[in-house]
């Protein structure tokens, strides 16, 4: 390598750092989106009556293209009903202070997702309207994308000579056709509204201004993994109904992004220092040896 | 294929290329006696293994591991992987210490830590793909049909493979000398020391990205284990832990290869032993001071006294304090056993805790805790045996723990000089 090419990685290795840091001392919630306003639910968990509706419009969606299971109305619901690799949705039933709430759970779709960051094949790829997917012929099955998310979302068909990674897909088919996710279209109750991320929190603002008795002052996905699309409204404090709230409010790929900048400045600047000290210690007694430079 | 080559080299090539297919089919027969104790307890891992595999091919993962939704990543990547390659750190650190620094002390053993780190690597790193539920498209980040240059994985990914070629062109002088073939043997000489900084690199960047692959599992790992600074541990804790590998592979390796080993080496392995110790030692006392540094950083006092705090200390003290001195000791007081019992719980050391980043630590709050089947076990022991198998086969055939350390010629190696004679 000579001279000019090093000056120009390290400009670059250089550049890109000063701009990251600038990047994020500049905004204040520093990771929602720079440029178009993705698409995403708002959830208001005070109007759910917990009819699962939403599951059910979910597998006659999705179910016959992704091997999803048809829900049965036998199953009871309770506080850790999860989404599964044959669910992409699952409604949970907590019940606080005597009184039953039912959530609806499914992907978060982060505004900045970590799945997307870790994916080496970009097989878990974030749709520029702002739906999270998962392409079956990039994904090489690692795993690495459930290792990642902070909500455990990605399952895994661990009974399968072909599995895939089954997550909800925000119905990215019908949304680009213009229609609402299944989910939102089948919810009876108005507890789902489909929108642009900033106008939903705009309505979920409103509802807490308007209705202070009825929630909670927190929109959960609002910071939550540095913003995601589906947004959440509570009356009671959102780790009482199974969210985890010691979820960071940073985006979470930025939490290996530093380490990737180090990569172009360790591979420009360790192997020039090790030659040199190679050169250093030659004494040039034996000859060249394996070493070899004879 | 002999015709193809007759035409493109000359009439004498083909009888040339026989006696080579012959010299290679003479090779692959054994040598020694193949009923033996370890042949026979290897070979039924492996059969076994092999039968395990065959089943988790049909039917998924799932059929012959624990693993769950909860807990996507065992046994198979947390020992196999991310243990294993922290083991096989020995091969940079030699090459740094012969063929940068040059000091020719450790050159004997060079060539042995070079083989052993890339057996690790081809098997250990090889064993990720067993783990992989649609490893036919294992080929997408390379063709470059879908970088996600976003991710750790796709650096520690490249960087595996980029290493292994490193390590191969490290080693092949061997391979030549082996054959016989004297001018390739030169030109592949002239490659080691490129080879060796670009494999240092390398090594430098896939250590400590197999520490930050961790880092975006930021709320899963106990407090004690995850940190900003994983992969400056994994590095740094890599040094020593390839090392000891390498003093506990060589106390075994010279015992069963000893009519393979030079005089050279026989006469100074102790000093190197030694030297090794000494090495350890102060890079033990350096990650030690980092641990200490990112525990009262972290604020790790609040779980001192919890159960993790208790394993987080018997991790530390017992795998990490313990030997530090015993490597001390049995340095200052020229004791070998000292060194290799230190050596020994070194390994332990890391075992621990890359597991318990990987998979003690990870998800430590789950109320259902992740534990290998025995079948993970068999496939994790059959890979070790069918690595054990080939470092043999290459022991008992390259110059490998006897070789000319200089540009000189062929070290006593009968086939090959045989081959050459003709």
């Amino acid at each position: 390598m000579n001279r000019r090419d090093l000056f120009k990685v390290l400009g670059v290795a250089a550049g890109t750092t000063a701009c990251a840091r600038s990047a994020r001392a500049a905004e204040p919630p520093p990771s929602v989106a720079d440029g178009a306003d993705p698409v995403g639910v708002l959830v208001d968990t005070t109007r759910c009556i917990g009819c699962r509706m939403c599951e059910f419009g979910c597998a006659h969606a999705n179910g016959q293209a992704n091997g999803l299971e048809k829900p049965s109305f036998d199953e009871a619901l309770g506080p850790n009903r999860q989404t599964t690799e044959k669910r992409w949705t699952a409604v949970q039933r907590h019940v606080v202070a005597g009184r039953a709430i039912t959530v609806k759970r499914q992907c978060m779709h982060c505004v900045q997702p970590a799945c997307t960051a870790a994916c080496l094949t970009k097989a878990m790829y974030k749709t520029p309207d702002g739906p999270v997917i998962w392409r079956s012929n990039k994904c090489m099955g690692c795993r690495y994308c459930m290792v990642s998310c902070p909500f455990d979302v990605p399952k895994f068909e661990y009974h399968s000579a072909v599995p895939r990674i089954q997550k909800c897909q925000l119905c990215f088919q019908r949304v680009a056709a213009g229609e609402q996710p299944a989910c939102v279209a089948s919810c009876p109750a108005q507890a789902l509204t489909f929108g642009r991320r900033n106008n939903l929190l705009d309505e979920a603002r409103r509802r807490i201004y308007t209705e202070p008795g009825r929630y909670i002052s927190h929109i959960y996905g609002e910071r939550e993994a540095g913003g995601t699309s589906w947004l959440y409204l509570s009356a009671v404090p959102f780790d009482q109904i199974g969210f985890r709230t010691d979820v960071a409010n940073e985006a979470y790929p930025t939490y290996t992004k530093e380490f990737l900048y180090a990569v172009p400045l360790v591979l420009t600047l360790v192997p020039p220092l090790l030659l040199g000290l190679s050169r250093a210690t030659d004494k040039g007694e034996r000859g060249g040896d394996e070493g070899g430079e004879a | 294929m002999t015709a193809g080559l007759r035409t493109i080299g000359g009439p004498q090539l083909g009888p040339e290329f026989r006696r080579f297919v012959k010299f290679l089919l003479a090779e692959m027969r054994p040598k020694g006696p193949v009923v033996t104790p370890f042949n026979v307890i290897t070979a039924l891992i492996m059969a076994t293994s092999a039968v395990l595999l065959a089943w988790r091919f049909a039917f998924g993962i799932g059929t012959i591991t624990n693993l769950s939704q909860d807990v996507p990543w065992g046994l198979w990547i947390g020992f196999d992987v991310v243990t294993g390659v922290a083991f096989a750190g020995g091969a940079y650190v030699l090459t740094f210490l012969v063929y940068v620094m040059r000091i020719e002390k450790y050159h004997p053993i060079v060539r042995v830590t070079v083989l052993n780190g890339f057996l690790a690597y081809v098997f250990y790193a090889g064993a990720l793909l067993l783990d992989l539920g649609r490893p036919w498209n294992v080929i997408n980040p390379v063709i470059g049909n879908s970088f996600g240059v976003s991710s750790v994985l796709f650096l520690v990914a490249w960087h595996f493979m980029l290493y292994m070629m490193a390590q191969f062109v490290e080693f092949s002088p061997a391979v030549a000398e082996w054959l016989g073939w004297k001018r390739v043997r030169k030109v592949l000489g002239g490659m080691t020391l490129g080879a060796v900084i670009f494999g240092i690199s390398l090594s430098i960047l896939h250590q400590s990205g197999l520490g930050a692959l961790y880092l975006m599992a930021r709320d899963k790992i106990h407090p004690l284990w995850y940190s900003e600074f994983i992969p400056v541990l994994f590095l740094v804790s890599s040094i020593f832990s390839g090392l000891s590998m390498v003093i506990v592979e060589g106390s075994i390796t010279h015992k069963v290869f000893h009519h393979r080993t030079g005089a050279k080496l026989r006469a100074t392995n102790d000093d190197i032993v030694f030297g090794l110790a000494r090495i350890c030692m102060a890079v033990m006392f350096v990650y030690l001071f980092a641990k200490i540094l990112v525990f009262v950083h972290g604020h790790g006092g609040q779980y001192l006294f919890t159960g993790w705090g208790a394993w987080f200390v018997f991790e530390i003290a017992g795998f990490v304090v313990v030997p530090a001195v015993l490597f001390a000791r049995g340095f200052r007081q020229r004791s070998i056993p000292t060194v290799r019992l230190a050596a020994v719980l070194t390994l332990i050391g890391i075992v621990l805790n890359r597991l318990n980043v990987s998979v003690i630590a990870f998800k430590w709050y789950a109320p259902v805790r992740y534990v290998p089947s025995w079948m993970e076990i068999v496939v994790t022991l059959a890979v070790i045996s069918a690595e054990l198998w080939v470092f043999r086969w290459v022991v008992n055939r390259m110059p490998v723990l006897d070789f000319a350390m200089d540009h000189g010629e062929q070290p006593v190696i009968e086939p090959a000089a045989a081959r050459h004679a003709a």
